[in-house]
């Protein structure tokens, strides 16, 4: 089947595209799973979390004196100047979908048009307790609405494995970041410190919607462990680090052979190897070595990878030797150290 | 959007003063068309008897529910984000061109001749484009003043010789015409160089289509659907000899242009890729885009960037819009633009008053659409008549487009006249002036009911090997009330027209 052949640009923006969505959504799940959390006890501890999650503290200080629940939300919900908003990844998607109109359905085009033009209507009255949670889910829910439309009638050809690439590797990302933000809980005394706190793994897999797929898996007890596992290495949850990284090996490796591209090698051996990662550790030498410095380390891959598409597809000269800041390399850095 | 051209009426001016709140008692319980007064105007639908059938309609629809429904409708086309784009304070404001539900229908004789009459139009055009850019004979002959065409910024000397497939320079054209109170088609302006709306004559129906079936079912419309493919077999036609299946791209200035979306709507309706210039590259005299796979041919540009910005090693060094070295291709004859260049000296302001003699000159017939009578100012002549009738003229500089620099002398205070009369006594040739025109109204939806506003027409023309008239063209009326202009930057909307295949 001939196909007229895609502009660089394109590409890169169907990639972007992707990821904003995903990350809206992942946002949202983010901030719903704290929003349960922060009734009780350490509640100002919790929203300080987030922050550092995203490494926004700086910025967030510059504006603000303390990092209140109903400050950190209207951080992250509605402050356009803040890049790390949901408000600026849903008009950064609607951006990229406005050059990408000649490529995405008009159905695509539309929804992301309603959903962002609501996005900027929202208020204070919207941001209370009683009302947050119904944002927080119609936010979430607008995002897989644009998947599934993407799903059932975004034309398959070369761009749509850019949207798959994108959207994989924003997930797996999002999970990573996830995961950190309960990590301080399995620091210290393990699981059985930890078990005080169970609620909240529970909340966490719920926020991920992974708690009956967890279930399927580990009928008896939830450990902390057991959940850092499930969403890090199991091969069957559609958000677990390993089943993204797996469908972005497949998504890029299909576009090169389907449509003979040269570029790219580097991309799929990368992930080839970060897929051997994920399959051969056990979760016991992650959490030896540090939960966080992993989830650290993978996002830093992921940036890796990001750049090297760049240079690859989208008419980017490689990114300079400069490392991104987890120090991840490549080719691939050793793992942080494991304690025997 | 805003569009181009700057139409002139003189303004509807309400002739009781309860008249608005009348309206507003009407709304609540009335029909369409109810004490629907077009006052001393040519009315497009009471003029019209092929109109019987859609005002027997409207006359028995509550005005009500056709609020209701033109709301809704309007609401769609801000969902589909079917927008032109202001930028205030470096926030994008997303505004629709205003829709009006009611049709502006043209009679399928009616048609018949603006469609003759804009063909014959522009067959002159191109072979007054041909001859001026190869042998110059109709200057030689005297029949357009040769300082004229040879002073003008859009002659491009260039373009000597260079041969343009079907001698077809204005592959798109968007000719403005307007009617008079005598009922009249009169071509106002030849917009022969980049010229924008037609995306709105096509989403325009579809919103009929959508929001009121029951007005467009069993009228007879001619349809707009073919516009797309139409363009790209003319862009066919005129790719590089010897390229039997081009690459055809649309080049647009960007996502910041105020015209993107039809951009984009073009783009898609031809099935092509829409490209920026940063996406182009020119190597050895050839035009490639950058792609996944690396570089891939381009052979025919459909560009809806200006000249003066398509190649900075060419024309303006500053545009970041453009891709250097495109003229080096073009010249060689390795790609094809559409429009060619230098086709604005054609639809210059002077050099339209010319256009009537220009016809008779290549084809030796009569303009089967007249011009508005145009007064040179380069011409002793008429800039005494002008000077001596400035009150009643409208006066517009000759280089300048989007209705800047424009003095309706009716409208004007002692002051302006007088500021436009040192102009014109400092530099004659830079003006051109036109009596006003009571310009035709059709029915339009306001806050106050359904009142006559001034309209406009601007039917599409696509020439390849031979040219084609989309049937109708984008109805530009201005809202406001009073309002001389039918841009979209100053309140104006759009209608559905409407070509009926029988009489």
């Amino acid at each position: 089947m001939s196909s007229s052949p895609l502009l660089a640009r394109y590409a890169e923006c169907i990639f972007w595209l992707a990821r904003f969505i995903e990350r809206a959504e992942n946002l949202a799940r983010i901030l719903d799973v704290n929003e349960t959390f922060s009734r009780g006890r350490g509640a100002a501890q919790s929203w300080l979390s987030i922050l550092q999650l995203n490494a926004d503290e700086e910025r967030f200080y510059q504006k603000h004196q303390s990092a209140t629940a109903e400050r950190v939300l209207r951080f992250y919900l509605t402050d356009a100047d803040n890049p790390t908003s949901i408000l600026s990844a849903v008009t950064n998607a609607r951006e990229n979908a406005r050059t990408l109109r000649p490529l995405v359905s008009t159905e695509m085009w539309v929804q992301l048009n309603v959903f962002y033009n609501r996005m900027r209507a929202i208020g204070p009255a919207d941001m209370v307790p009683g009302s947050l949670s119904r944002l927080l889910t119609g936010i979430k829910e607008a995002c897989q609405t644009f998947t599934g439309i993407a799903e059932g009638t975004f034309y398959r050809d070369q761009a749509s494995y850019f949207y798959q690439l994108g959207r994989y590797i924003e997930r797996a990302d999002q999970t990573t970041r996830l995961l950190d933000t309960k990590y301080p809980l399995l620091t210290g005394g393990g699981d059985a410190a930890a078990a005080v706190e169970i609620g909240q793994w529970h909340a966490l897999l719920r926020s991920a919607s992974g708690y009956h797929a967890f279930r399927r898996v580990h009928s008896s007890e939830l450990t902390p462990t057991r959940v850092a596992g499930f969403l890090l290495f199991n091969p069957a949850f559609p958000r677990s680090v390993y089943l993204c990284v797996r469908e972005a090996a497949d998504a890029l490796a299909e576009l090169k052979s389907r449509y003979r591209l040269r570029g790219g090698n580097d991309i799929s051996e990368g992930l080839d190897q970060l897929r051997t990662i994920l399959e051969s550790r056990s979760i016991d030498e992650i959490l030896a070595g540090g939960l966080h410095e992993f989830l650290d380390f993978l996002q830093g891959y992921l940036i890796v990878i990001t750049d090297r598409l760049s240079a690859a597809f989208f008419g980017h000269k490689p990114a300079s030797q400069s490392q991104p800041a987890s120090g991840a390399v490549w080719p691939l850095a050793p793992l942080p150290q494991i304690p025997s | 959007m805003a569009l181009r051209a700057c139409t002139l009426a003189r303004p509807v001016h309400r002739r009781r003063d309860n008249c608005v709140r009348e309206a507003q008692d009407r709304q609540m319980t009335g029909f369409v068309l109810d004490g629907y007064d077009p006052q001393e105007f040519y009315c497009e639908m009471l003029r019209c008897a092929a109109t019987a059938g859609l005002r027997e309609r409207l006359a028995r629809m509550p005005i009500a529910d056709f609020q209701r429904r033109t709301a809704a409708a309007e609401q769609a086309l801000y969902d589909y984000g079917i927008t032109f784009t202001l930028y205030a304070e470096n926030s994008p404001i997303d505004r629709i061109l205003p829709f009006d539900a009611i049709p502006r229908v043209i009679a399928a004789a009616e048609w018949q001749q603006i469609e003759t009459g804009i063909i014959q139009r522009i067959t002159a055009l191109n072979l007054l484009l041909d001859d001026l850019y190869h042998g110059q004979k109709i200057l030689k002959d005297g029949i357009v003043p040769a300082d004229l065409i040879l002073g003008n910024p859009n002659y491009r000397p260039r373009m000597h010789g260079v041969a343009v497939a079907h001698k077809a320079y204005v592959n798109i054209c968007g000719t403005d015409i307007i009617r008079g109170g005598d009922g009249l088609f009169r071509v106002l302006e030849d917009n022969a160089r980049t010229p924008s709306g037609v995306s709105y004559v096509i989403e325009n129906r579809h919103m009929m289509l959508r929001a009121f079936p029951d007005l467009v079912d069993g009228a007879g419309l001619r349809p707009v659907e073919d516009y797309g493919s139409r363009l790209v077999a003319a862009m066919r036609e005129i790719a590089p000899a010897g390229c039997h299946d081009p690459q055809i791209v649309l080049l647009s200035p960007g996502i910041y242009n105020a015209a993107y979306f039809e951009h984009v709507f073009l783009a898609r309706e031809m099935g092509v890729p829409l490209v920026e210039g940063s996406d182009l590259v020119v190597e050895q005299d050839r035009v490639y885009m950058r792609t996944i796979g690396g570089l891939h041919p381009v052979d025919v540009i459909y560009r809806r960037i200006n000249d003066d910005f398509l190649d900075p090693e060419a024309f303006r060094p500053d545009s970041l819009l453009g891709v250097p070295g495109l003229m080096r291709a073009y010249y060689s004859g390795n790609v094809a633009l559409a429009n060619a260049i230098g086709t604005g000296v054609a639809d210059d302001k002077a050099v339209y008053a010319y256009v009537p003699k220009i016809i008779r000159y290549y084809l030796d017939e009569d303009a089967i659409l007249p011009n508005v009578e145009t007064y040179i100012c380069r011409e002793a002549e008429s800039l005494r008549y002008t000077l001596d009738h400035l009150a009643e003229l409208v006066v517009k500089p000759v280089g300048e487009a989007g209705g800047y620099g424009i003095t309706i002398g009716p409208q004007a205070s002692q002051a302006e006249l007088e500021a436009c009369r040192a102009k014109l006594v400092a530099d004659p040739a830079n003006y051109i002036s036109q009596p006003c025109i009571d310009l035709s109204v059709a029915p339009t939806l306001c806050d106050g009911g359904v009142m006559p506003r001034h309209v406009d027409l601007r039917p599409f023309a696509i020439t390849g090997a031979s040219t084609w008239v989309l049937p109708g063209g984008l109805t530009r009326v201005a809202l406001r009330p009073g309002s001389l202009i039918v841009n979209s930057s100053q309140g104006g909307g759009s209608k559905d027209t409407w070509v009926l295949e029988h009489e």
